[in-house]
């Protein structure tokens, strides 16, 4: 199975790897740790403050100089943040609309990608460019006619409309079908003998078998939907069907900027969840966005 | 899919490359047997069933875009009028004669040169950093990489608050040189470095971490024989390393450069293209004029013209990829 693109370059083996080869070479020079460590401050500073902020009581974020340590800690913020605007639908709406569009998106992909690898069609290879071919179209040139085209469908304003446009897949497809294709030939030959048909060879060898891969397909789709910020922001129109990172907007717009608690406090629910994700799976989600990127 | 082991035949031989696959299939002495042809189209329906609701969503969401906004480009609509009015070629003269497209044009190419070149040469170097495997640089990885998965809409919000001039870590710095802070999103001559630096603080992660699976992927024996002829490590850098590291170089480039066209929401959240349009890109003034202004003729028109840019710079990297880069 190392052959296959999305775990091949797992962190833990890029780690030994490396470490193999580091203590062969060269000491470790001052001026590396130095850099580590102001390269971790420029990342860290900024989340720190956007953290603590949100917990900080308005004396404390008002006053000059600035206090990185606060001298008390208050939920008030977060209750200010849920008065303002309704964040609590907005939760609800962004977990609906990430779940169900990375559902749907995982399940295409692998049925896409089980046909592309396994069943006859004619002109499939023709059918497999047209698919590649949408990599090239940007997705920004595309806003304007997709809202016109969901106007139509009558599904503005809707989870539908939210979730539609982003549930095709090409990549995930690609991704899914090239690691399809390197399982051996006998699991499949197994399968037949045991009668599976081809939905149980998907559920019961595929989809198993596949697992890391359609994984890192999912949480991509995931992290996609859940930061997707201009198409919720043109195709929903009422304040409760707003997704977390269009109800920021909220916040800002409604007291202008005075209210920098209330602020950062939305803002770690829109970033919350993803950096959980990002923790728990993070070699999985730098495995598909980085690993495939350098693979050819 | 009963028929078990007869069906193996049509798996079997379609596994493995897809140019090999299916018409290869039509030849086979054992297709000739009655059951054959109706087990075959079977097998495409079944291809119909399973691909074709994600090739019709593409069809639907990625091309017919593309058809429609060429019409679209060359008439006049609010989005309420019961039809569109055919203009021909004036909303693309309209963009080119007006003084705001050319400058929000040259504004676009400033911000995507900065971004891109600036992410990429310290995203080099911090991936060189990260390479040299100090205690703590998984963590770091991780933390530097936090920003590419994080909500756009959030980071910029984040930036407002370093950003702000009376109490955000802008003051602080700037006083700690005698000096006030600049307003940044409220000063039509800073708001666009604001972005610059909040969208390379979002990038550099990625770019760090593409570029580290780069360095490892270089065979230590290439660094050995280096060392073994006398290289120094600028030597190493300048001749080993950023040489087989073109590849990923050029593919960081394009797809940088992609992504930095149609960067939106750090601006949408930060600045909504102002003060003055100081901040207005090609990707805020597609959106602007198609949502904010309904001339939605004129946002397909530039629409097509950010197509036709991308277009370009996606043909330019097959070219390129052929000729030039080192393998």
């Amino acid at each position: 199975m190392t052959a296959m693109p999305t775990t091949a370059m797992t962190p833990t083996k890029q780690t030994q790897d490396a470490q193999v080869r580091s203590s062969t070479r060269r000491r470790t020079p001052w001026w590396g740790v130095v850099a580590l460590v102001v390269g971790a401050l420029v990342f860290l500073i900024p989340l720190y403050l956007f953290v603590s902020t949100a917990f900080k009581t308005n004396a404390d974020i008002n006053s000059w100089p600035l206090r990185l340590i606060p001298r008390s800690l208050t939920l008030e913020n977060f209750v200010n943040a849920w008065e303002l605007a309704p964040f609590g639908q907005f939760l609800i709406n962004s977990v609906v609309v990430a779940v169900i569009g990375m559902a749907l998106k995982v399940l295409l992909a692998i049925f896409t990608a089980y046909a592309f690898a396994y069943l006859p069609f004619p002109k499939k290879n023709w059918l497999f460019l047209f698919m590649l071919g949408a990599l090239m179209v940007p997705g920004h040139v595309t806003l304007l006619v997709n809202y016109i085209t969901v106007g139509h469908l009558h599904l503005v304003n809707t989870y539908a409309g939210l979730i539609l446009p982003g549930i095709a897949s090409a990549f995930g497809t690609f991704l899914l079908r090239q690691y399809f294709l390197s399982i051996p030939a006998e699991v499949l030959e197994a399968a037949q003998l045991d009668g599976a048909g081809h939905l149980r060879t998907i559920g019961s060898f595929i989809v198993p078998m596949a697992r890391p891969a359609i994984i890192t397909v999912g949480l991509i789709a995931l992290i996609d939907e859940w930061n997707g910020f201009v198409w919720p922001l043109i195709v929903t129109n009422s304040v409760n069907m707003r997704t977390l990172p269009i109800g920021l907007l909220y916040l800002k717009e409604n007291d202008g900027i005075n209210d920098w608690g209330a602020l950062m406090a939305g803002t770690l629910f829109v970033v919350l969840p993803m950096a959980i994700v990002l923790l728990l799976a993070q070699r999985y989600i730098v495995a598909g966005l980085a690993g495939s990127a350098v693979r050819r | 899919m009963s028929s078990g082991a007869t069906d193996l035949g049509s798996i079997t031989a379609t596994a493995g490359d897809p140019a090999r696959g299916t018409d290869q299939l039509a030849t086979t002495s054992a297709d000739r047997r009655p059951g054959a042809i109706r087990r075959r189209r079977r097998s495409y329906l079944l291809f119909a069933a399973f691909a074709f609701p994600n090739l019709i969503l593409i069809a639907v969401f990625a091309y017919w875009p593309i058809i429609e906004n060429i019409y679209l480009s060359f008439t006049s609509w609010d989005f309420i009028s019961p039809k569109a009015e055919w203009v021909g070629l004036l909303n693309y003269t309209g963009l080119f004669t007006s003084w705001s497209f050319p400058a929000t044009l040259l504004r676009t190419l400033i911000w995507v040169v900065a971004v891109v070149v600036i992410t990429m040469v310290i995203g080099l170097a911090l991936a060189l950093l990260f390479s040299l495997r100090i205690r703590g640089t998984t963590a770091v990885q991780t933390l530097a990489f936090s920003p590419h998965v994080l909500s756009g809409a959030a980071i910029a919000t984040i930036w407002l608050l370093i950003f702000d001039p009376n109490t955000g870590l802008s003051r602080l710095i700037f006083n700690a040189f005698g000096a006030d802070s600049p307003a940044w999103i409220t000063d039509s001559s800073w708001a666009l470095p604001a972005l610059i630096i909040v969208s390379i603080w979002k990038g550099l992660g990625f770019v760090a971490i593409v570029y580290l699976v780069g360095i490892q992927q270089i065979p230590n024996e290439v660094l050995e024989a280096a060392r073994i002829d006398g290289a120094g490590r600028w030597s190493t850098l300048t001749q080993v390393i950023f040489p087989l590291l073109s590849p990923t170089t050029f593919f960081l480039i394009i797809t940088q450069t992609i992504s930095a066209f149609q960067a939106f929401d750090v601006i949408a959240m930060m600045t909504s293209g102002g003060p003055a349009g100081a901040t207005t890109t090609l990707s805020w003034f597609i959106y602007d004029e198609a949502f904010n202004r309904t001339n939605v003729g004129v946002s397909s028109a530039a629409s097509m013209i950010m197509f036709v840019i991308l277009m370009a710079i996606t043909a330019l990297q097959f070219r390129f990829v052929e000729r030039r880069v080192h393998y």
